[in-house]
């Protein structure tokens, strides 16, 4: 080191302190950027694979799928790294759409629970889901996945479209344990009634806003992978 | 804090009168525990006097554990653990689990009692330490309620109480639809109130007819046993009065703004622990303030921050965060609320 | 610091095992304990934090060591961070390559690595005044050190807390698990668990040295 600590340390010039910092930083740039070259393909290619992982669990009889995003009240195809409201339609071997996957987030207990469910469009039924990230409390907020109770209700969620296309014909909504009476209402957990309401709500808001675009585009759903295909 | 090791002992007239000492006075508590105990173990049968046994040993053994393992002599016998021990019994629900019911005793005296140095040393009412962290190990077993004055309840175990250790326990939701009389929904009086809007009858509460801890539910009871330790003046009688002051009048201006929505302040005072807890916990000698005005500030607290639990926190039982709450301000307390020493002039207005 | 420089102490096996048992940066020097207390509910957390920590831990202090004499008093500090946010950078890239989950899972602690006081600590305190070869082996040590304590804690955290080690079922499927355990509170609990445990192993250990040694003495201490 230049200067002894027991002496009175010299001001060295502000030229050579800038020169080290900047010796200093240009190496960690140079490094960084290395390393964010070499890792971006495979951190994309990881972000694809969870992508798909979490469509084809909401889908299960889905084996390809098509990315479009919302643009006003039409779907255009995109890529998953379009920002905006994404859907993700997805097919079965001989083309056919199998259902839909919709994002959905709500405040939950402790932060934002995001989960992916799925949505068949003729049927007008969600189908299931997978949450993409929870911090809720284990052992309660985290029965949503594991609550048999609960999953029940996902065997045919209500969640037609009404006849003038603007909405729902009834709203989603979560119930106490135990008085769940029509196809529309969620059987919440007892002892976990926060993160149930958080389901209901964050289906329903995705639904209102969604579940109409799909029913106007529905055509250009079912048709576009085979189309794409002929291209 | 006394020196344990001062020897001299200056003491005004009359000098025959004898200060009752730690053991005599832990002795009356377990006297007024008992009956408490009885009722507890005659409304849910064995399960609750197994659960009584095992917390009260679990209690004792850890004190006398970390006794022999700081080379101490065992505090055992001044019977301050079995104290813990009991009143820990009465905060759990009848059908806990035994294992957990001894990992409470456990921690209630390991963590909230040795660690700080023992016995008037202890910053929290060890029972409630205790209840906290099997409240926040065990979630789900410490809101399991079973119906009192079930048929069988001399011979037969609640079925979740013998569950192995480290086991969870058999769910209890069968058996309680069979010994249940009429209706029994398994809720206590204040989920009842918080997630379904129903008021449980007042005159219900103050004898004990409903669901609860072991022995929480009779609140005409816990008042006999209070004012038994007051007689013998070994339970300051303001403690208990200034927490249910304290939750009376948060009660009153919550009910005042809208009847509809709040329940009224008699429900408040009957209902979960408020009671068992105002005497028996909030009076704990060592955690809770000695000054006069610091037990008022210390009651209407406690009461107060029960009140706001109960009405917008998610947890139903909300009188053991209160206390633990108002042990842990206790010192910040009593450091405001020093008494003027008598013959001594108030001082011009201090800063801070 | 010019006599450090100038009269080096030979590297023994001492500046390596040092880190791990006796000045343990957890359990003895009570450093880092943001991410001992956040991310410890399971082994592999754990285990993944330990090792983006050591590698931090040791390609900065590497870096700072072989730097040491170039970096002028005023700016070390500056400098150090750079650097140490450099490394922490690359371990963030890489773990998200790895696995997205457990990148999901550790969440922004990756990132608060920069301000792991024990990253800092030991540039400041031990790499800037010491050899290559030498900084190099004490951070390993000491990111040894600290793995090991965070895999002590998340052992416990996650045996009590879910049954499991690893992610594998020790107990039987009717484990009843200690919710708290994985929550935040039962990260103090069990950090202060194993300080009392090792103090008092410690403690026991020196009155017995004690009490060997000078009979003549009376220890006071109960």
């Amino acid at each position: 080191m230049s200067t002894p600590e027991n002496q009175v340390p010299e001001m060295p010039s502000s030229t050579k302190l800038i020169s080290t910092l900047a010796v200093v930083a240009m190496i960690s740039g140079l490094l960084v950027v290395l390393v964010y070259e070499f890792t971006k393909p495979i951190i994309a290619e990881n972000q694809r694979l969870a992508t798909e992982r979490a469509i084809f669990k909401v889908l299960p009889k889905a084996v390809s799928r098509l990315t479009f995003v919302v643009e006003n009240d039409k779907l255009t195809p995109a890529d998953d790294k379009t920002v905006g409201e994404l859907v993700y339609a997805g097919y079965d071997k001989n083309d056919q759409l199998v259902g839909i996957a919709l994002n959905a987030a709500a405040q939950g207990y402790q932060d934002t629970v995001k989960l992916l469910y799925g949505y068949q469009a003729n049927s007008g039924c969600i189908t299931g889901f997978d949450v993409l990230k929870s911090t809720e409390t284990p052992g309660f907020g985290t029965k949503i996945t594991t609550d048999p109770d609960f999953l029940a209700n996902f065997k045919c969620l209500d969640a037609k479209v009404n006849p003038e296309q603007s909405g729902l014909i009834h709203a989603i909504k979560t119930v106490r344990h135990g008085t769940k009476q029509h196809a529309w209402e969620i059987d919440a957990i007892s002892g976990s009634t926060i993160t149930s309401n958080a389901i209901g709500r964050m289906l329903n808001k995705s639904g209102q806003a969604l579940h109409p675009i799909i029913t106007k585009n529905l055509s250009l759903l079912e048709t576009a992978k085979i189309q794409s295909k002929n291209k | 804090m006394a020196k344990s090791d001062l020897k001299i002992d200056i003491r005004t007239s009359p000098y025959i009168r004898k200060a009752p000492s730690v053991a005599q006075i832990m002795r009356n508590v377990v006297y007024a525990l008992l009956p408490l105990a009885a009722y507890s173990v005659y409304q849910f049968g064995i399960s609750a006097l197994a659960l009584l046994l095992v917390t009260t040993l679990s209690c004792m053994a850890t004190e006398h554990f970390f006794c022999w393992m700081s080379d101490k002599k065992s505090t055992i016998l001044d019977a301050s653990a079995a104290v813990s021990g009991l009143l820990l019994a009465m905060t759990l629900p009848p059908g806990f689990p035994l294992w957990m019911g001894a990992v409470a005793g456990f921690t209630a005296i390991a963590m909230g009692k040795t660690l700080f140095g023992g016995l008037g040393f202890n910053v929290f009412n060890p029972a409630l330490v205790g209840r906290a962290f099997v409240q926040a190990a065990f979630p789900v077993s410490i809101t399991t309620w079973t119906p009192a004055l079930a048929v069988d309840r001399f011979v037969e175990f609640i079925p979740s109480t013998l569950a192995l250790p480290f086991m969870k326990p058999a769910a209890t939701a069968d058996w309680t639809a069979q010994v249940a009389i009429d209706g029994f929904s398994g809720a206590t009086p204040l989920a009842l109130m918080k997630f379904q809007g129903i008021m449980t009858d007042s005159y219900d509460l103050f004898i004990g007819n409903v669901t609860g801890s072991a022995g929480e539910t009779s609140s005409l009871l816990i008042l006999v046993c209070g004012l038994y330790l007051v007689y013998k003046k070994m339970l300051d009688w303001r403690i208990p009065a200034a927490v249910i002051f304290g939750t009376v009048i948060s009660a009153e201006l919550f009910y005042f703004l809208d009847p509809n929505k709040y329940p009224s302040p008699t429900f408040m005072v009957f209902s979960g622990g408020l009671m068992f807890a105002a005497v028996f916990m909030a009076s704990d000698m060592v955690a809770s303030p000695v000054t006069p005005l610091g037990i008022f500030v210390f009651g209407v607290l406690v009461g107060f921050l029960t009140v706001i639990i109960r009405l917008f926190g998610g947890l139903t039982e909300a009188v053991m965060y209160a206390i633990l709450f108002g042990n842990a301000a206790t010192p910040i307390i009593e450091t405001y609320t020093q008494p003027r020493i008598y013959g001594a002039r108030k001082k011009a207005k201090e800063k801070s | 610091m010019t006599q450090a420089t100038k009269k080096e102490t030979p590297l023994t096996l001492d500046v390596f095992t040092a880190g791990i048992w006796k000045e343990n940066p957890v359990f003895v020097m009570m450093l880092g304990l943001c991410p001992v207390l956040a991310v410890t509910n399971s082994v592999l957390n754990s285990l993944a934090m330990g090792i983006a920590s050591i590698f931090v831990l040791v390609c900065s202090n590497a870096l700072v060591s072989a730097l040491r004499n170039f970096i002028p008093k005023q700016v070390r500090i500056t400098t150090y961070i750079i650097i140490i946010a450099t490394f922490v950078t690359l371990v963030d890239y890489i773990i998200q390559a790895v696995s997205l989950d457990l990148y999901n899972k550790l969440g922004a602690f990756i990132q608060l690595i920069v301000v792991n006081c024990l990253i800092l600590g030991r540039a400041e305190a031990y790499a800037s005044k010491n050899s290559f070869t030498k900084s190099v082996v004490s951070a390993l040590g000491m990111g040894l050190g600290f793995t090991l304590a965070l895999v002590m804690l998340g052992g416990v955290r996650e045996l009590l807390g879910a049954g499991q080690l690893l992610g594998y079922q020790v107990f039987s499927t009717q484990f009843e698990p200690w919710v708290v355990m994985i929550l935040p509170p039962g990260g103090f609990i069990v950090l202060g668990s194993w300080l009392l445990l090792i103090n008092y192993i410690q403690q026991r250990k020196t009155g017995q040295i004690i009490a060997a040694d000078a009979t003549a003495h009376c220890t006071v201490k109960p």
